[in-house]
């Protein structure tokens, strides 16, 4: 894309897109830092997740004002235009992911050492790497302005769906098992559920960032079944 | 739940960009102005009881093309026109036509107001009296009150209708030229940069009256200014180097337009 004939303008896209970029950074390190300091118990490093959401809200706030104060000053059009407002929106989902992300790692303490099994942790490491892969791809592809890579990423969440289906189905077992675990399985369970929620978020961003590069909507995506709701009723 | 199938989401997107009625179509307009080629074949179809705005860099051929809307280009001897222009299918250039007549049904509004040196009232009372679309006083009258009227200007103006327009502010010298152009009852209204010696609170009343006029008129506007494209028209046609680049529904224009061209123009990114 060419420049502008005000070079400031540039600078000024320009300065939103990085900070898309940091958000986008950032958000995939606290959503990596929570799951681990959980997998681990590591209360020093889920404290550093919660501190890192200051950062991450302050970063949204800048972009907000960078981005109208560039509406008010430049009346952005066409792929300028919509690459303000995506920028916007994909900032809201980005510090959504670090509220979800801080969220994980408020309840370190309270998951407690003993209570997660083996094949459990191995579960929800795999679905944070299946929601880490997403967040940091979408980023990425926004960045480098890759649209067609966007299509599949989006179909990619299916698997996360998938992933937190299982591991609801597998803290049920548990529960079942022993009430004694019901504390720290309920914790866990709320824990997946955020991955997931990250999942929906990064599902969003891909949405937007077609959208800012195409000036089309991804075709609408076919309506999921909620699986862990059938198990509910099947179980009960 | 509201839900829209996806035939008639896209059934809902075609209507929403239908062009309408043709109320005036040009094809193949090439424009000469000695040896220099001003326009290069244009087709362009300007919808009826739509506002339908012309954009592109100076020099591009906007307003040449809107000058062969109603042969305004007759006037500059190394003028030469082809191609046809039809207004209600009959070609406006053809010698049968009555070129004053023509200019009646299509009215023309300018960059810089340019009341006539006469009272508010003689400005409206001219065109009809010329055309003899009045004979009698009340008659006159009337038409004064109704074009000042709809021209929005009637209310500041109605204590002073034999001072002389000149005497008017810039923008309500603009709209009094707007007045001056609907009092012939014309079909087409063409601007050429109306708000471009006008400033914002004026801009926007002219705007506002371009709303209320698109009810009634046909309306043909050049602008320089892309918010105000973006603002008053329905449909926007960009023009490059003579040339017709793209046209279509003005939301669509601003928001993802479909050639380079016009992105780079109403991005700022031009040359």
């Amino acid at each position: 894309m060419g420049e502008h004939t005000v070079s400031s303008f540039d600078e000024e896209l320009g300065h939103i897109d990085r900070l898309i970029r940091e958000m986008g950074d950032l958000a995939g390190a606290m959503t990596r830092a929570s799951t681990n300091a959980l997998l681990s118990s590591d209360t020093a490093l889920a404290q550093r997740v919660i501190s890192d959401d200051t950062i991450m809200d302050a970063k949204q706030r800048e972009l907000d004002e960078r981005a109208i104060t560039l509406i008010a000053k430049r009346q952005p059009m066409a792929q300028d235009l919509r690459g303000v407002v995506g920028a916007i929106r994909m900032a809201a989902d980005l510090e959504r992911i670090g509220d979800l992300a801080k969220n994980i790692a408020k309840r370190v303490g309270a998951v407690g050492q003993s209570a997660t099994p083996r094949t459990l942790a191995h579960s929800i490491d795999n679905m944070a790497g299946l929601v880490l892969d997403q967040v940091n791809a979408v980023v990425d592809f926004y960045v480098r302005r890759e649209a067609e890579q966007l299509v599949p990423l989006r179909d990619e969440d299916e698997k996360i769906d998938i992933q937190y289906t299982s591991i609801f189905r597998e803290l049920l077992t548990y529960m079942m098992e022993d009430p004694r675990n019901i504390t720290a399985c309920t914790h866990l369970l709320f824990c997946a559920k955020n991955l997931e929620r990250i999942g929906d978020h990064v599902t969003n961003i891909a949405e937007n960032a077609y959208y800012v590069m195409t000036g089309s909507q991804l075709p609408v995506q076919r309506p999921k079944l909620d699986e862990t709701q059938m198990s509910v009723e099947a179980d009960s | 739940m509201n839900m829209l199938t996806d035939a008639a989401v896209e059934e809902k997107l075609q209507s929403a960009s239908k062009p309408g009625v043709s109320k005036m179509v040009g094809k193949d307009v090439t424009v000469h102005y000695g040896e220099k080629q001003a326009l290069f074949g244009v087709n362009l179809e300007v919808p009826e009881k739509q506002v339908m705005a012309l954009i592109g860099p100076s020099g591009c051929g906007k307003s040449t093309f809107l000058r062969c809307l109603n042969r305004m280009n007759d006037t500059i001897d190394i003028c030469r026109v082809g191609g046809s222009i039809m207004l209600d299918g009959e070609d406006i250039y053809d010698p049968r036509i009555d070129v004053v007549e023509l200019r009646a049904r299509v009215g023309m509004v300018f960059q810089k107001p340019n009341p006539f040196p006469k009272s508010i009232y003689e400005n409206i009372a001219y065109g009809p009296r010329i055309h003899g679309l009045a004979s009698k006083k009340s008659e006159f009258d009337e038409v004064v009150e109704t074009s000042l009227q709809k021209a929005g200007l009637f209310n500041e103006v109605k204590d002073r209708l034999h001072e002389p327009g000149t005497g008017l502010s810039g923008g309500q010298q603009q709209r009094l030229c707007i007045a001056r152009a609907i009092a012939v009852s014309p079909e087409v209204i063409l601007m050429d940069e109306p708000c471009s010696a006008l400033d914002p609170i004026a801009t926007a009343k002219v705007e506002e009256l371009i709303d209320e006029l698109r009810e009634n008129y046909t309306i043909v506007i050049v602008t320089h200014s892309m918010q105000q494209a973006a603002r008053v028209s329905q449909r926007t046609a960009m023009f490059h180097l003579g040339n017709l680049v793209e046209e279509g529904p003005t939301d669509k224009m601003f928001t993802n337009p479909d050639d380079k061209r016009t992105q780079d123009y109403i991005t700022g990114r031009f040359g």
